[in-house]
């Protein structure tokens, strides 16, 4: 689950990393409320503001979503055209607020699962405030690795050398610092990832006006693991329903794993890989998958009602395919669930249905006293449902 | 011969009282698995199984009153990373994750403590492995394989079924069969398994059924093109269509930042001398072409 940049904050703060202070504002009111503070705040170097849209994709400031404000008037102003865009088709609802900072080095600092070697992994650079993908490509030798041992952690000497090897300067013990924070961070939270880009020096009014230079982690990415949300109750309400579509919520009801893409032929699938396969053969076929669904292992026919419903909300469906390979799936309780989904549905959209493996003989006798369309192999159920999609006989 | 599991298996299943345990252990037992022992705490004593299978407190002493040396598991998420670390307690050193849904940093402690302890553990969530007319262990349904030479390794479940069950049909028999999870952090990966099957002489033939994300088919392609140069290998990799940035319902499947692309692995596979797929039902008629006459 993908969190918002004002959230992660939090979680770092709350294993007490090093942030600048923000608000979250909803209304340009309260932006502008907001950035009075910040503006009559002495540290503030800039005597600026920084308002960012709050959405989760990359790339808001190339799309307008991140911008500087000098007044409260400015900043409400700005704030009003934020909160108007739509983001790589997300709305914008929140806006953060926070002091513009004065930044003398841009870092990049995440803590990773490295699926190879089964551990945790830091990747940090001195080449920060850019993607790292790109520094990757360009500059492959500015990127320093760091495993974590998966039964001590990160010890200090590990941190140390990591501070090190990336180039903190002066602020060498405040990056290792920071280095075993993101860790606290990442494994308090059941965290995938933890992303510090930039990690800055930024320079602050001190106490007598005197530049003070501090590190501080500006931005934050935090992607948490959705097996582990069961243990971490607060995480809920930090899920962004806005980024949601309705779907999206009716299949977590139903345990269901939903996601629409832009063809016609809606599929309903057990398992990922299958479901996967069964979307690239439509499209080998010649047709476009309307979605991925996957309803799990042991489906009883419910879900397989609440599945066919939300393929069916789609008005671009012009056909189904169900492919499903009985395993701890049963064939007979798929079909019954098809059968009573067809029974209440309100729009007729022709279906292919492919019932293999367990219970496959009771399946297709019911499905057969149903008169349903059924196909042999995955491939005939592709090529079938692409000639019903366009209305031909395959 | 097989890799992992065959006649001499003798099986414990961990959660064997459970409705998933009970279910696939009676599937195990007709395809002919020796389940030697369940274990439940508190449930020792009782049997399991209609009174065939004795069910012990501990794995510990599962292996000591039957001589147990391989395990199952079917606890639930919340204790199967603690399910695997009294395998390896007991010294056990083949391990089978059925679990789906572990966080991943439960597991990130315990493969290491496999690792330490000199075991092998398959998953978690995945779906097992046959050994065709030896043994199944785990969830794969026992009646579309056929017996044979061709090692079937997959990250899937049903993906797998569906790769077995064209073999099947078309007269290719399995040596074993085996599914390594979906999840970012397995026990074993396709490496590990391709270095099985090059050091067991039935297996005369390889197919490999990958997915996008990640780089573990790149990393078996790799070392296959080196030392698996002259045995007939095809593969399927699954998600040619699925779009970027979206996790396609296994934790690992997703693509990011252009890496884990399917594109990326049919390259290196091919490179490798594997003929690629573009469907599980063409990869029998591709192994022939590949040269297997099994």
């Amino acid at each position: 689950m993908k969190i918002h940049e004002a959230d992660a904050k939090a979680l770092l703060v709350a294993q007490g990393l090093p942030v600048p202070p923000w608000e979250v504002a909803r209304t340009p009111t309260q932006a502008r409320a907001a950035a009075v503070k910040f503006l009559a705040d002495p540290a503030n170097a800039t005597g600026k503001v920084v308002i960012k849209a709050q959405v989760l994709v990359g790339g808001r400031g190339k799309a307008g979503g991140v911008k500087l404000a000098g007044s409260a008037d400015d900043a409400e102003d700005v704030a009003a055209q934020i909160l108007a865009l739509e983001i790589k088709g997300l709305p914008v609802r929140r806006v953060l607020v926070g002091p513009a900072a004065e930044i003398v080095t841009e870092y990049y600092l995440s803590v990773l699962l490295d699926r190879s070697t089964k551990r945790l992994m830091f990747i940090g650079s001195a080449e920060g405030g850019v993607e790292i993908e790109q520094v990757a490509k360009d500059n492959p030798g500015a990127i320093v690795y760091e495993h974590v041992d998966p039964l001590l952690g990160l010890p200090d000497y590990a941190a140390r050398e990591l501070a090190f090897k990336i180039g903190f300067g002066a602020h060498w013990k405040a990056g290792a610092a920071i280095a075993k924070g993101l860790l606290k961070t990442m494994l308090a939270n059941d965290a995938d990832l933890v992303e510090i880009n930039p990690l800055a020096v930024i320079s602050e009014h001190g106490a007598q006006g005197t530049p003070v230079e501090r590190l501080v982690c500006l931005d934050a990415k935090i992607t948490l693991d959705d097996s582990a949300l069961a243990r971490h109750p607060g995480h809920e309400a930090l899920r962004d329903l806005d980024a949601e579509d309705p779907a999206d919520v009716e299949a977590r009801r139903y345990d269901l794993t939903f996601i629409k893409l832009d063809g016609d032929i809606g599929c309903m699938v057990n398992g990922a890989g299958l479901a996967m396969t069964t979307m690239d053969l439509v499209k080998r076929a010649g047709g476009e998958p309307a979605n991925f669904l996957d309803i799990g292992g042991g489906a009883k026919s419910d879900r397989v009602a609440a599945a066919m419903r939300l393929i069916l909300e789609d008005a671009n469906v012009k056909a189904i395919l169900v492919n499903i390979f009985g395993g701890i799936t049963r064939g007979d309780e798929v079909a019954r669930g098809l059968i009573e989904a067809r029974a209440q549905q309100e729009r007729d959209v022709p279906m292919v249905v492919r019932i293999v493996g367990t219970n496959a003989a009771e399946a297709a006798a019911l499905l057969e006293a149903a008169r349903f369309e059924t196909a042999a192999t995955l491939d005939e159920a592709a090529a079938k449902s692409v000639a019903a999609a366009r209305g031909t006989a395959a | 011969m097989s890799i992992l599991i065959d006649r001499d298996t003798r099986l414990v299943v961990q959660g064997i009282t459970g409705r998933e345990g009970e279910f696939h252990s009676l599937a195990m037992q007709a395809y002919g698995t020796n389940i030697v022992a369940g274990m439940t705490p508190g449930k020792g004593g009782q049997t399991a199984l209609n009174g065939t299978v004795p069910v012990f407190d501990t794995v510990a002493e599962a292996v000591a009153e039957t001589g147990a040396n391989t395990s199952c598991i079917f606890v639930p998420a919340a204790g199967a990373p603690d399910a695997v670390l009294e395998s390896v307690a007991a010294g056990l050193k083949t391990i089978f994750c059925i679990t789906e849904g572990i966080p991943a940093l439960d597991m990130i402690p315990v493969v290491e403590e496999v690792r330490l302890a000199g075991a092998r553990l398959i998953g978690p969530n995945c779906p097992g492995a046959t050994s065709p007319g030896k043994a199944k262990v785990g969830i794969i349904p026992g009646s579309i394989h056929r017996e044979g030479r061709v090692g079937v390794v997959s990250r899937s479940g049903t993906l797998t079924y569906e790769a077995v069950q064209a073999m099947t049909d078309a007269g290719l028999g399995q040596s074993t069969c085996i599914g390594i999870g979906g999840d970012p952090v397995i026990g074993t990966q396709f490496l590990d398994v391709l270095q099985l099957f090059r050091d067991d002489p039935e297996t005369e033939a390889l197919v490999l059924i990958g997915e996008i994300g990640g780089a573990a088919e790149e990393e078996a392609a790799a070392w296959a093109s080196e030392h698996l140069r002259d045995i007939p290998k095809v593969a399927f990799i699954a998600g040619r269509t699925a779009p970027e940035g979206k996790r396609m319902g296994h934790a690992g499947a997703i693509i990011s930042g252009g890496s884990g692309t399917a594109a990326s692995k049919v390259t290196a596979l091919e490179a490798a001398g594997f003929r690629v797929a573009g469907s599980p039902t063409e990869l029998p008629a591709l192994l022939r072409t590949a040269g297997y006459r099994g």
